[in-house]
């Protein structure tokens, strides 16, 4: 055995690993990508690792294998899982062989994420079992029983962290070695794997029948505990445990009913929970799930007990919980004194913002900067997409009208053609977005006759979420080198009218580009091609001659961070500038030139 | 021992370095850790925080406020950002060079960190370190996140011994870099251990 330091993502990914799984699939989406990478760095012997095309294609790679016997790991983030519950919504029915867990990583706050969904309520959504890790050394052991679980119910088991946990580091212990499970392999039986809707009745039937028996077995289950005791109970589950426990550790005269497994719910520990019990806190992020189960089950059983959390408002509908937050809500709750043991900064200077912005030197700051200048003066529709290029949004480019979903960009700008035909309408999408979810939005605009501007800002990676391979990368996660799926023979097979492939950092060529395209009928695309600026090194940098005349006409147009003033005068931060020229190029007296890098 | 310290600054500076250094450190010790950093999009020029919980009595990866034992700022608006996770008699090791945020050439609002580092003084214990005074001798403020930590473990009030870092230096630091990152972090210890808040 060793110890190893790793944050919550890694010690999901060592517990898959110590589950002996064969194969993992995902898309990479914060706070989940690592546990991908994890198993890729760790992983002995033959396990399949593949970042697939989207959520849909790695839970259906993952299903079959699962029918064949094999221990299969399917990680995402939560809204991830809205793409793969076509696929999940009838695994769940079907049910599976080897065991079969999907990670969705819940993100409370939102802190880099579109939604505050809840995972818990897609497992009852999909009537299938649901864990809750609280820390990053419960996730290890944790889902190495949600292995066991899945294979004892035949069924798909959802196991949802949230950033807190993904993102915490802690210590686990972990054996030497492991090794995959054997596995006996695919047995043909249609009448088992082929969903038809009298399979599906039947089997609609048997689940419900036995999610009611894998309550009662969770019921027993370990990561289901209660600490102290009294006629006060606080019920929590996943990171809000920690907190809660955070400021209960000192107070044993209070029930800390921790609910690893919300779904099915543990019925019978509850309700041994609640006996002697007068008022419950539920104290839990994003839906108030416990709250409602709680709700049921008091009024099933008539059990004169008062639940408080977030239906009643006493727990903030939105947004994250922490430490600090749970000391509020549970003094309140015990009538404790309010001790204020802190700094009270309260009186302190106005603070700096820092907000995110598209780094120095970044190629997508000089795409959105031609499609800006090109369309001057002429009404657009400029939508944008998931991932780092979303920042286009910020000003001075403000180049980001609508960000809605993975690939909604290119659907959108044609619904803006449609009712506003004089307009120009462009989508930006990444090439990673491109392949997950812009495909077939491209065929459908082809289709029904729209016309528009595709700007594929194609900087060969996966950058938003730390830079993984994607299938235009020619890289995949098994260490193979690959073909690159090229991204122009796809629009040319597609039939988009007019492509062109250009690098953004030359300003005017790209803006010819943009002026070409949008004088045109019919679905046309930009490829604007080069390396995100984080993984390439830069090989030369700005600088700025006595010919500057002071009229910022740089930093006011494109907004790049190594674009600086020193006493008034407009710099360039040698720390940051990539050299990309940019500036240079629309610098109207010709101040700005570049020197080799040292 | 029971630690809490929170590291913050700037997305950039180096701040997770400095907090795994703590951490192995700490480990190495024999003691249970737990840690937390911002991870995603906030990272480059954006506020950066790593939180170290040093014993067995930690449950939030977060610390929580009035809790924390040392403040390890590295840049001074961010000390205050964060001040409210200082405990009362804790204290503030901060780099009193400011950086200006990476909107300011857009929008001017004069923020040059002096207004912090006086509130911070008159808050709370804390050492003033000057980043580019200390980095002087090595070429670049790129070694700064190490000669600070060496301040913070020179106080004494991080409860780890500076042998114990300077070995994980040499563990975790690239060869090449390796000398220059302890000859800082020394300089930085000689500084913690002389200076009174």
């Amino acid at each position: 055995m060793k110890k190893e330091y790793v944050m919550g993502n890694g010690a999901i990914a060592l517990g898959a690993l110590a589950a002996g799984i064969n194969l993992v699939s995902g898309y990479p989406g914060t706070p989940s990508s690592e546990i991908i990478e994890t198993i890729s760095k760790y992983k002995q012997g033959t396990i399949h690792v593949e970042w697939s095309v989207n959520e849909k294609a790695a839970m259906e790679v993952a299903a079959s294998a699962s029918y064949s016997g094999a221990r299969t790991l399917v990680t995402m983030k939560q809204v991830g899982l809205n793409v793969a519950s076509d696929p999940l919504m009838s695994l769940a029915y079907v049910g599976v062989k080897g065991g079969m867990v999907i990670v969705s990583a819940d993100d409370p706050g939102p802190i880099s994420s579109q939604t505050e969904q809840d995972t818990r309520m897609f497992a009852s959504f999909c009537r299938i079992p649901v864990f809750d890790p609280s820390s990053p050394e419960e996730a290890f052991t944790m889902i190495q029983d949600a292995f066991d679980y899945s294979e004892k119910y035949h069924t798909p088991v959802l196991f949802r962290p949230t950033t807190r946990v993904c993102h915490a580091y802690a210590s686990v212990e972990i054996s030497e070695t492991t090794s995959p499970r054997q596995y006996e392999g695919f047995i043909k039986d249609s009448g088992k794997w082929v969903i038809f809707p009298r399979l599906s009745f039947a089997n609609h039937a048997m689940i419900e029948k036995r999610n009611p028996q894998i309550g009662k077995d969770f019921s027993t289950y370990s990561g289901n505990t209660v600490e102290g005791s009294g006629n006060k109970a606080v019920f929590t589950g996943g990171i809000s445990y920690a907190y809660a426990k955070e400021y209960l550790k000192d107070y044993p005269d209070v029930k800390l009913c921790k609910i690893s497994t919300p779904y099915p719910f543990p019925e019978d520990f509850a309700l041994k929970c609640l006996e002697g019990v007068d008022e419950v806190l539920c104290f839990e992020e994003l839906s108030p799930f416990l709250e409602s189960e709680l709700l049921k089950l008091v009024g099933t059983h008539n059990l004169p007990i008062r639940i408080y959390g977030k239906i009643t408002g006493h727990i903030a509908a939105s947004g994250e919980n922490s430490a600090d937050y749970a000391a509020q809500v549970l003094r309140s709750f015990l009538g404790h004194f309010v001790a204020n043991s802190g700094i009270d900064s309260s009186d302190a200077p106005t603070l700096p913002m820092r907000p995110p912005v598209l780094c120095a030197g970044c190629p997508h700051r000089a795409s959105f900067y031609a499609v800006k200048k090109a369309m001057e003066g002429r009404k657009s529709y400029f939508c944008g997409d998931i991932g780092c290029y979303t920042l286009g949004n910020a000003m001075p480019l403000d180049m980001v009208d609508t960000c809605l979903c993975m690939g909604a960009g290119i659907t959108m700008a044609q619904g803006f053609h449609w009712t506003d035909p004089e307009s120009t309408c462009f989508a930006f999408v990444g090439d990673s977005t491109f392949f997950a979810s812009g495909m077939t939005g491209v065929v459908n605009a082809i289709y029904n006759e729209a016309d528009m501007v595709l700007c594929v800002l194609d900087n060969s990676t996966t950058a938003m979420t730390g830079h993984q391979p994607h299938p235009g990368t020619g890289r995949n996660m098994m260490g193979h080198i690959v073909d690159k799926i090229s991204i122009e023979k796809i629009l040319e097979g597609m039939g988009v009218c007019k492509i062109v492939t250009v690098d953004p950092l030359d300003f005017a060529k790209s803006v010819h580009a943009v002026k070409e395209c949008a004088s045109q009928k019919g679905v046309k695309a930009i490829i604007f091609k080069s390396p995100c600026i984080a993984i390439s090194k830069p090989d030369k940098q700005m600088q700025i001659s006595d010919k500057c005349i002071q009229c910022k006409k740089c930093i006011r147009e494109i907004g790049c961070p190594a674009l600086i003033t020193v006493d008034g005068k407009v710099a360039i931060d040698p720390g940051l500038c990539t050299g990309c020229g940019l500036c240079s190029q629309i610098c109207p007296v010709n101040a700005i030139g570049g020197d080799t890098h040292e | 021992m029971n630690k809490d310290i929170l590291v913050c600054g700037v997305g950039g500076q180096g701040t997770v370095l400095a907090s795994k250094l703590i951490a192995s450190a700490a480990m190495n010790l024999g003691n249970t850790v737990h840690s937390a950093e911002t991870i995603g999009m906030a990272q480059r020029g954006g506020s950066v925080t790593s939180h170290i919980r040093i014993g067995e009595q930690a449950y939030s990866p977060m610390i929580p406020h009035g809790s924390a034992d040392v403040l390890l700022a590295f840049e001074p608006a961010e000390a205050v950002r964060n001040l409210a996770y200082l405990k009362q008699d804790g204290i503030v090791i901060v780099n009193s060079v400011p950086v200006k945020p990476v909107t300011e050439s857009l929008h001017d609002t004069g923020y040059d960190g002096s207004d912090m580092l006086t509130y911070l003084q008159k808050k709370c214990q804390c050492i003033l370190v000057d980043a580019k005074k200390l980095c002087a001798d090595f070429g670049s403020t790129r070694y700064f996140n190490v000669a600070i930590l060496g301040v913070a473990i020179g106080t004494g009030r991080l409860g780890l011994d500076a042998e114990t870092v300077l070995n994980e230096i040499e563990a975790r630091v690239p060869a090449k870099f390796a000398e220059t990152n302890k000859a800082a972090f020394l300089a930085g210890v000689k500084i913690g251990e002389t200076t009174l808040p």
